[in-house]
């Protein structure tokens, strides 16, 4: 399963609907995630990829979609390493 | 040692409920409960002032506290409405309680400056006596109703909140606080001289859903305190369903923490206060278990205080 797949699919759980947006649409101002669930998606991030989110990076730019969590993830994957 | 003596507040008259600001900012009273669980606020009257306010919550609190208002050694006020740059409005309630020459401070650190009112008020106390921390905020005026501006303007009350700390006497001990700050995301929530508040809501709620249950887990664990041994949260009441949040992350079931927001909304530093108050009154039987104070806001300020009944 790649990242994208893993991540679409958190993404759905927390909206409870499949995801009927492009990777690399805003999924704020598309309504498929509030304030709230995006608090829990980040938690939900860190326990898929074993990863650590610290506070300097909580900005909603970074998790606006599918792409930038995307690539927030590769990245932090790299810094765990 | 510093103790909690008394708590008080007042609230002004005018009730403005969720139709009305639906009206005033193009959307529905339904949205406006579902997303922040406020079904009214109040808003001060045209004669009223920050310091106004702050004063009638000062003297509920001192009668509470079988006090006198010349038996206050330092005055600390929380606020992040003030109508001026400066002065702040400290020494106009020092004055209004006659007692000018006593040490009037102005905190302005908007919805977490209550709470740190309080954790610094147990430090001065040995110093000073009874240190009166008073938190008083017209934040109907520094936001605007607007369509554009709807999410912060269906949020914020006005009204003032107090308490007493004391160096002799009280129902509680103040045992341990927790403070913290971090101005990188200070653009995040934010009032500049003529703008409108302005608040990165999701940038908030992302920080606010993280940072207090931590504090609070932190400053009970570090006291060797069980989450469950806790009598009762009282938090900022910025929003409903942060409460909620903050009650999941600690695994402490919602009624332990005690809610007000729903008739008062977000009174920004006054909040914690007004819902101290209220507690107490419903509760005046000395507490059988800790109590825990907590807070968020612009700075961004947060922190948790610690308060175990007194022996």
């Amino acid at each position: 399963m790649t990242n994208q797949t893993k991540i679409t699919e958190i993404v759905e759980k927390l909206s409870g609907k499949p995801l009927s947006i492009a990777p690399d649409e805003s999924l704020f101002e598309s309504g498929v995630l509030d304030s709230f669930a995006l608090t829990d998606m980040v938690g939900a991030l860190e326990k898929e990829f074993s990863i650590r989110i610290p506070d300097a990076d909580l900005t909603p730019r970074k998790f606006d979609s599918i792409v930038r969590i995307e690539a927030y993830v590769a990245h932090a994957l790299v810094r765990a390493v | 040692m510093a103790y909690l003596r008394a708590f008080g507040a007042y609230l002004p008259d005018r009730i403005v409920d969720n139709q009305e600001l639906a009206a005033a900012t193009g959307t529905d009273a339904g949205w406006i409960l579902r997303s922040t669980g406020i079904v009214e606020r109040r808003f001060a009257g045209p004669e009223e002032s920050v310091a106004s306010l702050g004063i009638r919550a000062a003297k509920n609190c001192l009668e509470s506290a079988g006090l006198l208002a010349r038996d206050i050694g330092l005055l600390l006020t929380a606020s992040s409405s003030a109508e001026h740059r400066f002065p702040g409005p400290a020494s106009a309630i020092g004055a209004s309680l006659g007692i000018n020459g006593v040490p009037a401070i102005d905190l302005p650190i908007a919805s977490a400056g209550s709470l740190f009112g309080m954790a610094l008020a147990a430090h001065l106390a040995p110093a000073y006596g009874n240190v009166l921390v008073v938190a008083s905020e017209v934040m109907s005026r520094v936001v605007e109703r607007h369509p554009a501006h709807r999410d912060t303007a269906i949020l914020f009350g006005d009204g003032a909140g107090a308490c007493l700390v004391s160096s002799q006497t009280g129902f509680a001990e103040i045992r341990d606080a927790l403070l913290a700050s971090d101005g990188d995301f200070a653009e995040a929530l934010r009032l500049y001289l003529d703008a409108p508040l302005y608040m990165d809501g999701r940038t908030i709620i992302m920080h606010a859903a993280r940072k207090i249950p931590r504090a609070i887990s932190e400053l009970l664990e570090r006291n060797r305190i069980p989450t469950a041994a806790v009598e009762v949260f009282l938090m900022h009441q910025a929003n409903l369903n942060l409460i909620a949040r903050v009650a999941q992350a600690l695994a402490v079931p919602e009624d332990r923490f005690y809610c007000n927001i729903q008739r008062y909304g977000n009174t920004s530093s006054a909040s914690l206060l007004i819902a101290a108050a209220e507690w107490r009154r419903q509760r005046p039987s000395p507490p059988a278990g800790p109590l825990v104070f907590a807070a968020f806001g612009a700075g961004l300020h947060w922190g948790a205080l610690l308060a175990a009944p007194a022996i």
